[in-house]
């Protein structure tokens, strides 16, 4: 029982860095009807540069990413305009591929720049831990957490608070009437690409502060998070964080229930059975009947 | 539709069945075995994702399931190397499918642009549980296929290019009679509008499924051949996600929903990969240059090789009626602008 | 004798209603209209009459049989036909292709043959002659005029032989020689014994064409009668030009 709630807590915890990580994926979904399989990378590259402004700059982890953040973002917006936006045909399927190329890329070259070795930060409260109730807690995980309690609290007001928010809603709704209006989509297109990057060099720091990496950990990632996105509903930011924190909170029960091998197993099988009775997600929406 | 005359087909075929002979050279050898086994899994995932629309970016899933049940069957059975192994790849597509029948029915369930995503996680589904079903797939560690030993090194990729050949053979034969028949009509209808098609009687379900389960069974053949071929297998490479792009890229590449795209695709780039695995050795250093090449493939040839060239043919033909422009058929294009507006020149043609 | 019929239907779409208690009977033979001005319910009545739409309440019946929410492919083999007002082709097929998806043949033998059989490819084109659009069978859908995709939906509905169609705004956005081409095909099949229903704003097209016209207003019907009855009506008149 004990194990359980510590099980619990573990899980609430780290579901918060997936949620970071998977709001990002499924506002650019949203927002633009693609899918950024990219994200997975984009979150390791977020890992990587914190650790190094970390090793080579000595800049705090969570300050680092007040340079990281905006670093990405303009990555994020640089990488729509030069590669998605020209996609003109298929996008859904197209984006697919094109964000798995440059996932690729960024795989390759951080491999090539940092190797296959893993790669653990450190910081004081990454290595020690505080006490709760009968069992130990890395301080990093409370911090994570607070960070993603920060990031959703101000992307929710920015899109319920500020004009670009409302801009950014209407696309998501309807982006022919949203252009109709006078919304430039495009340019919210590539802020909201921007934003999700971001998002992700969040997720990024916060990921790498609790768990080792290398460049490969790519496909682990983009595997969970489409997974969470999907049973949350694609474009559903709150079934982002329900599904987020959910899936991670049902694997670290079964790690300590059944057994850690399966518990991966078991994030997944729980997708597969969700679409089996509900084919859009807990918040999606069932494609309508056309007219 | 038809690019190339019956005749120009056979000396194709001629070429091909003959190929060997022509260019004794194990490594040409290799790299062409491989090349029919990735033109038959694409024109196989073309017959399912190009007809239908639905686009699959996780069959290679089957590819793993093929190669582990040839390797297992293998063991098990006590099959030795040589010709018997061949004789389990309709098995190990047999097994694909009994696992794609229900990862199908569930995956369809969901719309397009879920079910792609739906297809990569039911992927790393099946990889997981390559890693972690110990006992019987040997985990981490692998698994080993029969050797032919008596095989010598020059002879050794003979019967696999010839077996590679057939199940190609096999799969363009499948995918042209699908295209030719009802039922690929009411795919192709299914990609066009499929609230409509449904709306006029076109069984979807069944028939989506049908597909998706047909290029299982081919991506299982080929999983079968290619771990034979390469005499051993571990879960990340079985089950490898490169495998999954590899194929929806080549496809692209050819032209979607295309007779002969997937096998230009397959012929273009398996030779492409190879040549960039062996120069570029450094792991981080070709993962790039594959980015960079789908990008520019993305980017630059969205509509694919075959439908293009068609579009040049076309474009010098005389048209009737008020035509738009010698948009090519198959594999889309851009939309036509003026669609809803008031008719322009008069009554019907 | 009422072909088609929908009997008090309610249908709301979250906060709003878009039938409130609707009820309209489609005589056999007759061509009847349906007008209304916009957000009367007219398109999400027939959605709900050929089963794009579910009903919140209320009940559809065609020939005396319910129908009631039924699926839109059983609707269409029960012998009622629609077109869509954004006319729905298949782009990338052909124009006979088109038309062959339509012809849904009975059994697994039929899906494997060649997709046109010989007397599935003489019906169609006899009906792409009646429409108009032969010579043109060999064209990707997309390529055609507005109004010739229209006629191309129009013939492959008529591929079933229904005998009841339902046309959402066939006149819409068409030029008046297509309007009179249309008016005549129409009329050719009512005399062969096709029900017909359509949905239109163009008055002209109405009046000239039905022999019946039923007016919608806010989800319900408000009158229902000879084209020349149902114009002077006061309550239509206030209905298009009122608040």
């Amino acid at each position: 029982m004990h194990l359980i709630l510590d099980a619990i807590i573990t899980g609430v915890l780290s579901g918060g860095i997936y949620v970071l990580m998977a709001l990002g994926l499924t506002l650019i979904f949203g927002v633009m009807d693609i899918i950024n399989v990219g994200q997975g990378a984009l979150v390791i590259l977020g890992a990587y540069l914190s650790y190094l402004l970390q090793q080579q700059l000595h800049i705090d982890l969570f300050v680092g990413l007040l340079i990281t953040m905006p670093v990405m973002f303009a990555l994020g917006v640089g990488l729509e305009i030069a590669f998605v936006r020209p996609i003109r045909w298929e996008r859904t399927t197209l984006s697919i591929l094109v964000t798995f190329a440059i996932a690729l890329l960024i795989q390759g070259a951080l491999s090539l720049g940092f190797s296959s070795n893993l790669v653990q930060m450190h910081a004081w409260y990454v290595d020690r831990s505080f006490q709760i109730g009968g069992f130990y807690l890395a301080w990093v995980y409370v911090f994570d957490f607070l960070l993603s309690v920060v990031l959703v609290i101000g992307l929710y007001l920015l899109l319920n608070r500020t004009k670009f928010g409302a801009g950014l809603r209407a696309s998501m709704q309807n982006r022919t009437a949203a252009e109709l209006v006078g919304i430039d989509v495009e340019r919210v297109s590539a802020i909201t690409f921007g934003i999700g990057v971001a998002l992700a060099a969040a997720g990024g720091m916060a990921y790498g502060a609790t768990s080792a990496f290398n460049p490969n950990s790519q496909y682990d990632l983009i595997s969970r998070l489409l997974a969470i996105i999907i049973l949350g509903g694609m474009g559903s930011l709150r079934g982002a964080v329900v599904a987020g924190l959910g899936m991670l909170v049902i694997e670290d029960v079964t790690s300590v229930v059944w057994s850690p091998v399966w518990a991966t197993t078991v994030f997944y099988m729980l997708l597969v059975a969700v679409l089996v009775f509900r084919p859009q997600g807990i918040f999606g929406q069932l494609a309508g009947r056309r007219q | 539709m038809k690019v190339l005359r019956p005749a120009s087909l056979l000396v194709l075929l001629a070429l091909a069945v003959t190929f060997p002979l022509l260019f004794p050279n194990p490594a040409v050898e290799q790299v062409a075995v491989l090349t029919l086994m990735f033109a038959a899994a694409v024109t196989a995932w073309n017959a399912f994702s190009g007809y239908s629309g639905y686009i699959s970016i996780g069959h290679a899933a089957y590819f793993g399931i093929g190669s582990y049940a040839v390797a297992i069957l293998c063991q098990d059975w006590h099959v030795p190397g040589g010709w018997l192994p061949f004789l389990l790849l309709p098995l190990a597509g047999l097994i694909a499918v009994v696992f794609a029948i229900p990862m199908g029915w569930v995956a369809l369930r969901t719309r397009r642009h879920t079910f792609v995503i739906v297809t990569i996680a039911m992927f790393f589904i099946m990889q997981l549980m390559a890693y972690n079903l110990r006992s019987v797939t040997n985990g981490s560690r692998g698994m080993s296929l029969p050797i032919p030993v008596h095989w010598s090194g020059a002879f050794y990729d003979i019967p696999f290019y010839y077996v590679g050949l057939a199940v190609l053979l096999l799969a363009l034969l499948v995918s042209w009679w699908i295209r030719n028949s009802k039922y690929g009509l009411g795919l192709l209808a299914i990609r066009d509008d499929e609230d409509r098609a449904r709306g006029l009687g076109v069984r979807t379900g069944p028939f989506k499924l049908t597909a998706f389960v047909t290029a299982a069974f081919f991506f299982g053949m080929v999983g079968g051949l290619h771990a034979y071929f390469v005499e051993s297998i571990f879960p990340s490479f079985a089950f490898d996600p490169l495998n999954d792009l590899m194929v929806a890229l080549m496809a692209f590449l050819g032209g979607l929903g295309t007779l002969a795209g997937p096998v230009l695709g397959a012929v273009i780039l398996v030779p492409a990969q190879q040549y960039f695995t062996i120069e570029f050795g450094k792991p981080g250093f070709y993962l790039m240059i594959y980015g960079a090449m789908f990008l520019a493939i993305i980017l630059l040839l969205p509509q694919g090789i075959i439908p293009a060239l068609r579009a040049r043919f076309q474009r010098s033909e005389a048209l009737a009626g008020p035509l738009r422009g010698a948009d090519a058929d198959g594999a889309g294009g851009a939309a036509l602008a003026g669609d809803g507006e008031a008719e322009r020149g008069g009554g019907p043609a | 004798m009422s072909l088609l019929q929908a009997t008090a239907v309610r249908k709301a779409f979250g906060g709003v209603v878009a039938l409130d208690g609707c009820s309209i009977t489609v005589e056999k033979g007759s061509l009847t209209g349906l007008i209304g001005p916009n957000g009367s319910g007219k398109t999400t009545l027939f959605n709900v009459m050929t089963g794009y739409e579910a009903v919140d309440d209320g009940e559809v019946a065609f020939d005396g049989k319910r129908i009631t929410n039924a699926a839109p492919e059983r609707v269409f083999q029960l012998g009622i036909g629609r077109t869509f007002q954004l006319t729905r082709i298949f782009p990338r097929l052909t124009v006979l292709e088109n038309m062959h998806v339509a012809a849904q043949r009975q059994g697994l033998g039929g899906l494997f043959g060649r997709w046109s059989s010989s007397k599935e490819h003489a019906r169609a084109l006899e009906l792409l002659e009646f429409v108009g659009l032969t010579r043109l069978e060999d064209v990707p859908a997309r390529n055609l005029s507005y109004g010739q995709k229209k006629l191309l939906e129009f013939a492959y509905v008529l591929v079933a032989e229904p005998q009841v169609i339902l046309l959402d705004e066939p006149a819409g956005g068409v030029n008046p020689t297509m309007i009179r081409y249309l008016t005549e095909r129409i009329r050719a099949l009512n005399e062969l014994g096709v029900t017909f229903l359509m949905v239109e704003h163009n008055m002209e097209f109405v009046m000239g064409l039905c022999d019946r016209v039923v007016v919608m207003n806010h989800g319900v019907t408000i009158a229902d009668g000879e084209p020349e009855a149902v114009r002077n009506d006061p309550r239509v008149l206030e209905a298009y030009l009122g608040a």
